[in-house]
């Protein structure tokens, strides 16, 4: 018997649904992206971003189910996004995604979002052989994460201030470089000099944690010292300094716990030098490497079906009554 | 004809069921800020109570608001996705209407208001037609004291109903030939939303799941900030 659940994902600016059967055969993933709405105010705004969802649901939905070529009613269950993300957004999707699991009479699952950006890469291969150790880099999350097992997780590290994806949008803001900041400085460093500037590597010897605050202000302080230095040379040493850190501390974690592949989840995982230097690590180190596509990098409800559905198998239904957490973490397992 | 009515706009969840023969179940909560909560919950138990199965629904109304924008949504993207999963059309209605409705015997000229937080009321005039109540002005947003000036120049007796009303009081306490409608009428109720969407549905007055939209009366404040930024 197979499964087909429909994932549904508004935890942020995307408003997203997908069919996905037994966790990994993709038979739609429909995104759409509010960032236009967003980007004169050169950040998410939460009231925008829940009158998006509410407007956008209900097409994005039915396109997901006419793409996926399944009626309305032969959906096997339905996933959504319950947290970490925006109180008002979240709540429109799980919402949404509790009243057609009631309709339909089939369980509905509550996926956390860390969780369900994991599975993006598991989603594209899911022959991958555990434990991995899985970077994920978004714009409001930094995590180093072992995964030993399907909903087994130890947290490694994480950042102690801003995310990795956070330190992008801000740099780029402040070089004028507009929004989003990670497409926008991976384009321009291609015309800069990576080596140009020595900007800090923080903690880089120490653990697992990180910390790019400092870093922003070395950049600003940078500029500010020398207002003639060239947009893409500050760019490209800027992004260089993030992915060193981020490449070292997950090649170190997968060394440190015998990880027998590493892969990249998150937003900024669709960043092209961070690609580039950890597959070169995966090489020289003897390590799969899982870069998932750039469409299952940033936000979608293809990785939530996925991870809804292993959580169905281990946990089953979530009640009815379940709400939204903005704050949900991700828990290490005990094992 | 049996229609789904659900209304999340202000503090109280309600839903209700009926049709031709009236109101067969209704169901409301009080719990503050949990409406995705409990309702789901509260769908699934008022049909039980109404012994209906949800595929024979062949409306779904809901309350547009105004109201508190975040428990407003609740109810909105759960009854579009209800349409939109049973495929049948939805009518709208505001939530300034449903509370006018249950209040309308009077002759006295009757305005709902809803607490807008900020300081500020949702607020509109109301009269008593045959077989229900007619709007008079549009939906506004105004302090409480706005709402006081303009009930004094109506120069009419006046019938207060909603949370704005219960909330500012004190404001309005000392107007003369004014009356605050006892808390009991003070949320929108699904019943009224059941059988003011009846009427619609008889003449046909439907919206598809994706053109509904709330009735939110604010902007953004990012767009109001946006739109009086000074000039760089
Ligand atoms: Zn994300």
């Amino acid at each position: 018997m197979t499964t087909r659940v429909l994932g549904i994902e508004t935890s942020c600016d995307e408003t997203a649904a997908a069919v996905v059967v037994d966790g990994h055969q993709v038979l739609s993933s429909v995104v759409s992206s509010q960032v236009d709405l967003h980007a004169r105010f050169g950040g998410v705004v939460p009231e925008i971003a829940s009158r998006a969802h509410v407007e956008l649901l209900t097409p994005v939905v039915a396109r997901s189910l006419v793409e996926a070529g399944i009626d309305n009613d032969h959906v096997d269950a339905v996933a959504a996004t319950v947290g970490p993300g925006l109180i008002g957004a979240l709540l429109v999707g799980v919402s949404a995604a509790k009243t057609l699991a009631l309709v339909w009479d089939v369980p509905f699952v509550a996926v956390n979002h860390l969780e369900a950006h994991l599975y993006a890469a598991l989603l594209e291969d899911p022959e991958i052989e555990l434990p991995v150790v899985v970077l994920l880099v978004s714009g409001g999350h930094t995590l180093l994460v072992l995964m030993e097992g399907h909903g087994k997780y130890r947290v490694l590290g994480s950042t102690i201030d801003d995310a990795a994806g956070e330190a992008f949008d801000k740099v780029a803001r402040y070089l004028g470089l507009g929004y989003p900041g990670g497409p926008a400085i991976d384009l321009i460093s291609d015309q800069g000099d990576p080596t140009a500037i020595a900007f800090p590597r923080a903690m880089l010897a120490e653990g697992y944690d990180f910390s790019f605050s400092g870093l922003k202000t070395s950049v600003v302080n940078h500029v500010r010292r020398n207002p003639e230095v060239s947009t893409a040379d500050v760019a490209a040493s800027f992004q260089q300094a993030v992915v060193d850190v981020l490449v070292t501390k997950a090649r170190r974690a997968a060394h440190d716990h015998g990880a027998k592949a590493l892969c990249l989840a998150g937003g900024v995982a669709a960043n092209s030098l961070l690609r580039e230097r950890l597959l070169d690590v995966c090489v020289a180190d003897g390590l799969r490497a899982f870069l998932p596509s750039r469409a299952m990098c940033t936000d979608n409800a293809a990785m939530v079906a996925a991870a809804g559905w292993y959580r169905l198998q281990s946990d089953g239904p979530s009640p009815l009554d379940t709400g939204a957490d903005p704050n949900l973490r991700l828990l290490s397992t005990l094992l | 004809m049996l229609i789904i009515g659900i209304d999340t706009a202000t503090a109280q969840v309600s839903v209700a069921i009926g049709g031709h023969e009236g109101v067969l179940a209704s169901t409301q909560s009080l719990r503050g800020r949990q409406h995705a909560e409990v309702l789901t919950p509260a769908i699934e138990f008022t049909c039980r109570q109404a012994r209906i199965e949800l595929s024979e629904i062949s409306v779904v109304a809901v309350d547009l608001g105004p109201g508190l924008f975040t428990g407003l949504r609740v109810g909105v993207a759960s009854a579009k996705a209800m349409a939109h999963a049973l495929n049948v059309p939805m009518i709208g209605v505001s939530s300034l209407d449903l509370l006018a409705f249950p209040v309308r015997f009077t002759s006295r000229l009757i305005v709902a208001t809803i607490d807008a937080r900020r300081g500020e009321l949702f607020y509109a005039f109301y009269r008593q037609v045959p077989g229900g109540v007619q709007r008079l002005s549009d939906h506004q947003v105004g302090s409480p004291d706005d709402l006081a000036s303009e009930i004094l120049a109506s120069g009419e007796e006046c019938l207060l109903v909603g949370d704005g009303a219960q909330r500012y009081r004190e404001v309005f306490e000392g107007l003369k030939k004014i009356e605050i409608v006892e808390e009991g009428f003070a949320h929108p109720a699904a019943s009224s939303l059941v059988m003011l969407a009846h009427a619609q549905a008889l003449r046909e007055q439907w919206v598809k799941p994706w053109d509904l939209q709330p009735l939110y009366l604010r902007k953004p404040d990012a767009e109001i900030n946006w739109s009086t930024r000074p000039a760089p």
